[in-house]
């Protein structure tokens, strides 16, 4: 049997008690990729073949010779009786917008395209000092500005393994794909306004946000410093659990990484959900979606099966004795895209001027009269159209005749956003709730080239997600079914400052209730005809 | 109230002041998508703040670590940082010459 059907709990245990090679379960992964991924996302794709449009191409670099001498690493140390890692011989993917040394870190970006990072991030070193084996570098969108993965400079860009004609999900599309098409167990993703959680959804793997503080952002490439937060993605909410583990924790070299303790995530999942608060928000059976010329604001509704799964999810959770607190009211939410459209992208155009062709990347190769010539030009060249929307955006909302009309007041409403969650999750108040129950997304995986371009349209992919992100909570998402078309539902659970382990509870606890469920036996499109079958 | 709309000449100023430059085609886009997402975010002016309602810079209150000591740590590999530039001279980043028109420094 071959290791890519194992969970990375399973593997790692396996690995500690030395009844598998770190060695074979790496060669295992790499088979796959190759078997399923087609060529890896490049700024000059090199064939036009048809058969790649059927491939995952979830990586833009597949880092084997690290990851073997990582994996040579936990062998030696299980040969001298030492504990190798939580995460022994796992392999695990990291989303390009990590600086990993030893690999270039695009950001998926042509500005970056020969960034050889002098550091590691720290998220990334916890994972290899617990011994997991990192495998390559996912494909994303362009500095994840994005909800499909389909503005990467470095094409083909990720394909959803259920459907490779429709999009993963973004930004953190190669590493949800890369998950679900058992190319492996884990994937370090980031999101800042959905970017763990919607691909999650649209690819049927579990996607974990934790709270802002939680994950340090040290040796993460920024997009909104006071939103991102790094995270993991995995087949199952136990090996999520894990890898969060392994991640969790205060960071010197992250001033705002929490110091908060970190509690025994694993151990926590066994606890169940009896006497469990869980509510439901009509808040968050549709969504509010502006007209594109007028502004003016319709409430529009979202697929109907995400409605019904929430609905499904709730009741195997109250027949496991989880109390369902219905008709929560999230007045503030339909103002997250709002709210985010003004804060994330003023902190974008922040973090994007540190690139100019001098320190480090691309530089523009016209000759220039004077430095602010160079800096335009390449700007001009390195930079794709979703970093210069952005980049404007933030200047024209931030300048200072428009920063207490745009600005000032998103950050205000950023703070009634986290009155909601405060009032709903307050010990003392109507609801009380351990947890809110609320759909991932708005519709399942849309197909590509559908949404690109329209960034309006595309930014309210995340309305369920945002504010999560405004609040600095932790959410996490489920597969919850298929729909019609065969495509995965996500569900999400919303919590409390630093209290993964609740929502992960939940989580597990509706995952085991229902892991005889026949929609769990369908497999991915892109594994159905692969080689090395789960 | 009607959204607030970027003229061509704003749009201009702007793309300056990004240092930016871009196609035509590059700035009709950008353009018709910047004055979309500025009608999405009207929405934000006519939201009634409930009284003593403060910004929040982070959702929630920074619990991290204290900030260390304002002390000069040096990076282990400095040289490994300066090899990342496209063009560098011992300790020093380089840009072209614009004195010489903006041939590469020799």
């Amino acid at each position: 049997m071959s290791s890519i059907q194992l969970s990375a709990y399973q593997i790692a245990q396996k690995v500690r008690a030395g009844l598998l090679s770190p060695l074979e379960v790496l060669e295992d992964h790499l088979k796959q990729i190759a078997a399923v991924d087609g060529v890896p996302g490049s700024l000059e794709p090199k064939t036009s073949d048809p058969a790649e449009e059927s491939k995952v191409h979830a990586f833009i670099e597949v880092s084997a010779d690290l990851a073997r001498r990582q994996a040579e690493q936990v062998r030696a140390r299980l040969e001298r009786g030492e504990d190798p890692g939580l995460l022994a011989g796992v392999p695990v993917s990291i989303k390009d917008i990590f600086c990993v040394q030893g690999t270039t870190t695009t950001a998926a970006s042509r500005i970056l395209y020969n960034f050889r990072p002098p550091y590691t991030a720290t998220t990334v070193e916890r994972l290899a000092q617990a011994g997991a084996l990192i495998i390559g570098k996912t494909n994303l969108d362009e500095f994840t500005y994005g909800s499909s993965s389909e503005s990467s400079a470095f094409q083909p860009h990720p394909n959803n393994p259920w459907n490779t004609e429709r999009v993963t999900g973004g930004s953190s599309g190669g590493s949800a794909a890369s998950v679900a098409a058992r190319e492996v167990p884990l994937s370090l993703g980031t999101d800042t306004g959905g970017s763990i959680r919607q691909p999650a959804a649209f690819c049927g793997v579990v996607g974990l946000k934790p709270t802002y503080g939680r994950t340090s952002r040290y040796g993460l490439i920024a997009f909104g410093s006071s939103l991102d937060c790094p995270g993991p993605l995995a087949r199952d909410v136990r090996d999520a659990a894990l890898m969060l583990q392994v991640l969790a924790g205060a960071d010197p070299k992250d001033s705002t990484s929490a110091v908060a303790p970190v509690p025994d995530y694993l151990a926590a999942l066994e606890e169940g959900v009896r006497g469990m608060r869980i509510g439901i928000s009509p808040d968050y059976d549709h969504i509010t979606y502006p007209d594109t010329l007028t502004g003016e604001m319709s409430i529009q509704a979202i697929q109907p099966e995400m409605n019904t799964s929430v609905r499904a999810v709730a009741e195997v959770l109250a027949q496991l004795g989880a109390e369902i607190v219905e008709n929560v009211p999230m007045p503030n939410a339909r103002h997250g895209i709002p709210a985010y459209f003004v804060i994330s992208r003023v902190e974008a155009a922040s973090n994007l001027h540190r690139f100019d062709g001098v320190k480090y990347g691309y530089r523009a190769r016209k000759p220039a009269l004077d430095l602010s010539e160079l800096y335009r030009a390449t700007r001009a060249e390195g930079f794709g159209l979703q970093p210069k929307l952005r980049i404007l955006m933030g200047m024209y909302v931030s300048a200072a005749q428009h920063s207490a009309q745009y600005y000032q007041k998103a950050l205000r409403v950023r703070s009634m956003i986290r009155s909601d969650f405060e009032r709903a999750f307050d010990p003392n108040g109507a609801y009380r709730l351990d947890a809110l129950l609320t759909p991932t997304t708005p519709t399942t995986a849309f197909r590509r080239g559908e949404v690109m371009g329209d960034s309006v349209l595309m930014q309210y992919s995340d309305q369920m997600t945002v504010a999560g992100n405004h609040a600095g909570i932790p959410a996490v998402s489920i597969p919850a079914g298929l729909d019609p078309q065969g495509l995965p539902i996500g569900v999400q659970f919303f919590g409390m400052d630093f209290r993964e382990d609740i929502i992960l509870r939940a989580a597990y606890a509706y995952e085991q209730a229902t892991r005889d469920a026949e929609w769990r036996a369908v497999q991915p499109q892109a594994l159905r005809g692969s080689e090395v079958k789960a | 109230m009607t959204p607030d709309y970027i003229t061509p000449e704003l749009f201009a100023k702007l793309v300056t002041l990004a240092a930016l430059e871009l196609t035509p085609e590059e700035s009709e886009y950008l353009r018709t998508e910047l004055n979309h997402q500025l009608a999405a975010v009207k929405e934000l002016s006519e939201i009634k703040l409930a009284e003593g309602v403060q910004p929040s810079l982070h959702g929630l209150d920074c619990q991290g670590n204290p900030p260390r000591p304002d002390e000069w740590l040096p990076f282990p590999d400095s040289a490994a940082i300066l090899a990342l530039a496209p063009e560098s001279n011992g300790e020093y980043f380089r840009v072209p010459d614009f004195r010489r028109g903006g041939e590469e420094a020799k």
